[in-house]
């Protein structure tokens, strides 16, 4: 299929493709196992210049953009959506930085980052904040020239292997979500620790933290923009990290397709291969098609953003909602295509099903994402009268 | 530190079927790869470009289409491509393509030449000494470890059938290498785009001034009488049934056969 | 040079087109075409064609003039601390026949240090003639005074034939040798024989990864070099009543020039028996599902006393050590019995084994290439048909 790619990024879908069949397909079983950080794989990726296919070549990165990001991410994702976090999760603890950094901010941590020498997080959710950004507890109050930071931030991908964090904290309670603020903080800061590592159902290569903040002091340069625009870059970050959680969600899926593809073409039951009966195919057939659906509008939306579209919120909701609602469907009937085979930890598809889960919950609950698209029609719906 | 490295575009032979009905090749759809001992040889003249500085440049014959296997090996970490393409070189055996190589790599200028241990589609591991013994050089073939290069010589440990023997050469030198030398990086993104724009310097037989009875057909001494494909070994017994049927259908037969 | 198409005798048959195993040849109003960007001049299209249309015209400037100087078969005799490599007499066994076919004698060249007691071993395994270069500094092989030594008795001697093992030592030295009195050398050869007709060499060899044989010659040029692997000919039993001449020969100083020594060997004692010397090997394949099912393929062989072997698949997937492969870029064994574990039978691995006296397949599929070579044959699962077998194999070994 021919989706108009550029001749780069026709490069990274080959180079990922590559380190995925190679690379991440022995060790996917193991990391699921083990739960460890896959470094030896993100050594891979930083090798093969990845981590800098989304970043501006002024700061060392190759100067492509969402779509880029989400090549990358779609195709890692089809061999392991877990090790693939660790690449996706840097750009959603890039992106703030990308967007609201200054010239200064960006000169001093983006190189690293495009080199994949330093991974990035994103800390927003807390305990009684997930949905509900104004919900935030974490504090930062200014002292002379430095933020004093304080409160616990949940479920953070890439918490405590990362070593830039985008943080979110409150400036002013009183002001809710209009008080927040974003930060800059890096690892080893005296105060900042990291709580325990979560035991997931799925994406059990990628490592999951709190961040734990007592009296952290940072330097009041780190942080983005102003004082106040924490839940604007919040929502500016997610609108354009989001056609990345879609790819992630599309790449399992994909992963999970061609894996009850080739089962079903090997599988004999009474004397033929599964495939060629008609209850499989049709299966198969309603799969592909979502898959392929799916992948046209993650690739629209990351489009849209690299077109620098002025209203995107709508379009990312739609590609990470129905992205993610695919990916659990397939990967749950890919299961059901292989069968018994399928529940075994002998097959990937079981991993998969479990590693799709999240992308319908994670970067906002598809009730969030259909709750902005419903916003977003209502508004567009009141213009035109 | 001049390093050559030599690769050879071969047939994925992995791929390659035979037509049970035709008894010939099925040639559809095999790729053509750089030969898979060479990339190890890629990555270790790399590894030594890293180490110690210098430049590695690939060298390979054959056709025009042997440019995208040395632009792979640009991807690789290579800096510069020589392509020895001209018909005059086609159909050279193992020695008339040693020879034509040599003089290639001679106008190229070497510190340390390698070569993968052999090729997959002719198994012959000629070349590399032969290569060596035409530019008169001292050669470590096997080579599984590069210990040290300092003071114009190399420390390296050669396999052999019982072992490693660890082997002290003068540079120049020529080692080929076996797959426990390295682990091949991946093409980065990086070096796919140079390699891209990479200009493949061609060398015909009349840049070498090379004496043209002295390769190709002409200069290879032997040539190929006849190609056949192995005759089938007839099947013995086949053994179906349940577990516990076909050990006690196998091993009856075993005592009274063989143990 | 070249290759041409006789255009009135082709015949459009398209038999050519069959053979090339590059795709260089087409049909262009009904007569074969060549694409020269494609041809490599292999020649399989010559034999293939029924109508002689197809010619390739080789002119050899500086081929050997006087091709009957040349006589008598070499072998290169291999040693390692002092003593004899068993792929010598084998060796010594394919050379007595062509000697025989060829009605010459027999030669070998032995290298090394205080060697000559060594060389009477040679003739009583079927030379007529040894000449035993020693010297202290040629206690291990070395390449370039090795290859100089045999390249200058060659010159001297001028057999016809000369063959060496496809072993480290031999695939070293022998290219250089060939390159020095520039003759030809076929790696390799799974078969040596003389054409009754014109008295040459016909060296077959597997090629394309062991998919095609092909038969190589070496007409103008003398002698006629060729490798063999170990283990693919059978070695000649000694015969203690044979004679034979022992003849010195001197090395001179610049004979044992060398740019390159050896400074220690280090010897790798595997716990398993070497694979390549045992009578018996029990090989798993990616039909095992994992490494946690080796020992089971380690058990039989146990109790058969045999050593462990392994498809590329299961050494590429870190189950067992590289040492352990056997095929086409592994080992070529040729044990009394080989059985072959989940190992479906891909033509490198079949290359590598098939010569084995008796061969037993255990395959889940009963369509694997395997069965086709098997003596005999188990179609099931080898994770449950092995136990069984080993304890099976255990009792009646035990009587």
């Amino acid at each position: 299929m021919n989706y108009g790619f550029t001749e780069e990024q026709l490069m990274i879908q080959e180079i990922c493709d590559k380190i995925g069949k190679e690379k991440i397909v022995p060790v996917r079983e193991k990391y699921d196992e083990t739960g460890d950080f896959p470094w030896d794989i993100v050594k891979i990726l930083s090798e093969s210049d990845i981590f800098g296919v989304y970043l501006p070549e002024e700061y060392g990165g190759m100067g492509g953009g969402c779509l880029d990001m989400c090549i990358a991410t779609e195709t890692l994702s089809k061999y392991c959506g877990g090790i693939a976090l660790a690449f996706a999760a840097t750009g959603l603890g890039t992106y703030p930085l990308l967007l609201y950094g200054s010239e200064q901010q960006k000169k001093k941590y983006l190189p690293d980052i495009a080199s994949g020498k330093k991974l990035a997080a994103f800390g927003l959710t807390e305990s009684n904040a997930g949905s509900d950004v104004g919900g935030i507890q974490t504090t930062a109050v200014k002292k002379g020239d430095y933020y004093i930071l304080n409160g616990t931030k949940q479920w953070i991908t890439n918490g405590g292997e990362a070593e830039i964090y985008s943080v979110i904290a409150s400036t002013n309670k009183a002001k809710g979500a209009r008080g927040l603020s974003a930060f800059i903080v890096e690892k080893g800061t005296e105060g900042f620790s990291f709580g325990k590592k979560e035991n997931k159902m799925g994406i059990r290569a990628s490592v999951t933290r709190e961040l734990v903040f007592e009296d952290c002091k940072i330097p009041k340069e780190n942080i983005l923009g102003r004082e106040g625009a924490g839940f604007m870059v919040s929502m500016k970050t997610f609108d354009k990290s989001r056609p990345g959680v879609a790819a992630q969600a599309l790449g399992i899926a994909q992963g999970a397709l061609d894996e009850a593809v080739k089962f079903s073409r090997q599988r004999i039951q009474f004397e033929k291969p599964i495939a060629s009966f008609q209850g499989v195919q049709f299966m198969l057939a309603d799969m592909a098609t979502k898959v392929e659906a799916a992948r046209t509008l993650v690739y629209q939306a990351a489009r849209e953003v690299d077109l620098g579209s002025k209203n995107i919120s709508k379009i990312s909701a739609m590609a990470k909602m129905y992205a993610s609602d695919v990916a659990m469907e397939v990967t749950t009937d890919a299961v059901q295509i292989l069968g018994g085979s399928g529940y075994m930890k002998e097959y990937p598809v079981e991993k998969m099903m479990r590693d799709a889960k999240i992308t319908q919950i994670y970067e906002g609950t598809n009730q969030i994402q259909r709750g902005i698209i419903a916003m977003n029609l209502i508004k567009e719906g009141a213009s035109l009268e | 530190m001049n390093i050559v490295v030599c690769i050879k575009q071969v047939p994925d032979t992995t791929e390659v079927r035979i037509d049970p009905k035709t008894n010939t090749l099925i040639r559809e759809g095999v790729a053509s790869i750089i030969n898979p001992f060479d990339l190890y040889a890629i990555e270790e003249g790399v590894r030594l470009k890293e180490k110690f500085g210098g430049k590695v440049t690939v060298i390979s014959m054959g056709p025009k289409q042997v440019e995208n296997a040395l632009r792979e090996a640009i991807s690789l970490g290579a800096d510069e491509a020589v392509l020895m393409s001209d018909r005059a070189f086609a159909g050279s055996d193992t020695l008339a393509t040693s020879l034509a190589l040599s003089e290639g790599i001679r106008k190229t200028g070497f510190d340390v030449i390698i070569c993968g241990k052999q090729a997959i589609d002719g198994d012959t591991a000629q070349v590399g000494p032969g290569i060596a013994a035409h530019l008169d050089i001292p050669q470590i073939t096997y080579v599984k470890k590069i210990e040290s290069i300092n003071d114009g010589k190399i420390l390296a440990e050669r396999m052999v059938e019982e072992g490693y023997e660890v082997v002290e050469s003068t540079l120049p030198v020529l080692i080929t290498v076996v797959k426990e030398i390295n682990e091949p990086r991946l093409p980065s993104l990086k070096g796919k785009m140079k390699a891209k724009k990479t200009e493949i310097k061609i060398i015909t037989s009349e840049d070498l001034g090379i004496d043209k009875t002295k390769i190709g057909l002409d200069g290879s001494p032997t040539w190929v009488m006849k190609i056949f494909t192995p005759p089938k070994k007839e099947g013995g017994k086949i053994f179906e049934g349940s577990t516990e049927e076909v050990v006690a259908k196998l091993v009856s037969e075993l005592q009274d056969n063989l143990i | 040079m070249g290759i041409e198409i006789e255009i009135e005798k082709c015949v459009g048959c398209g038999a050519c087109i069959k053979a090339c195993p590059y795709n260089a040849i087409s049909m262009r109003d009904k007569i074969a075409y060549i694409d020269e960007e494609k041809c490599t001049l292999c020649g399989a299209c010559v034999e293939s064609c029924k109508f002689d249309a197809i010619i390739m015209r080789v002119h050899h400037e500086d081929a050997v003039r006087d091709l009957t100087a040349y006589k008598n078969v070499w072998v290169v005799a291999e040693q390692k601390k002092g003593e004899i490599q068993s792929v010598s007499y084998e060796l010594l066994g394919a050379g007595r026949k062509l000697a025989d076919d060829r009605n010459s004698k027999l030669g070998a060249v032995l290298i090394g240090k205080e060697i000559h007691k060594q060389a009477e071993k040679l003739i009583k395994r079927g030379a007529d003639k040894v000449y035993v270069a020693e010297h202290k500094d040629l206690e291990y092989f070395n390449d370039e005074s090795y290859s100089r030594i045999l390249a200058n008795l060659i010159r001297k001697e001028k057999p016809e034939i000369v063959l060496t093992g496809a072993t480290a030592i031999g695939r070293a030295l022998i290219p250089r040798v060939a390159v020095q009195i520039k003759t030809g050398l076929t790696a390799d050869c799974t078969s040596l024989a003389v054409d009754p007709d014109s008295g040459l060499l016909l060296q077959t060899r597997p090629a394309f990864g062991g998919n095609i044989m092909a038969t190589i010659l070496c007409r103008d040029y003398r002698p006629q070099m060729a490798t063999v692997r170990h283990k693919v000919m059978k070695e000649i039993e000694p015969d203690p009543s044979r004679k034979g001449d022992i003849i010195t020969v001197k090395p001179t100083e610049t004979d044992l020039k060398s740019r390159t020594r050896v400074l220690k060997l280090v010897e790798e004692i595997e716990s398993t028996l070497n694979i390549a010397e045992a009578d018996i090997i029990v090989s798993g394949g990616r039909g095992l599902k994992g490494p946690e099912n080796f020992h089971l393929i380690e058990e039989l062989a146990k109790a058969f006393g045999g050593a462990v072997g392994a498809s590329r698949a299961a050494v590429d997937a870190g189950w067992i050590p590289y040492s352990h492969q056997v095929g086409q870029t592994g080992k070529t064994v040729c044990p009394k019995m080989y059985i072959a574990c989940g190992i479906s039978g891909a033509i490198q691995h079949k290359v590598g084994m098939q010569s084995s006296d008796c061969i037993i397949a255990i395959n889940k599929d009963p369509n694997a290439p395997i069965f086709e070579i098997a003596t005999y044959g188990v179609v099931g699962d080898v994770v449950e048909v092995l136990p069984k077998l080993t304890d099976a194999v255990k009792k009646i070994l035990k009587k």
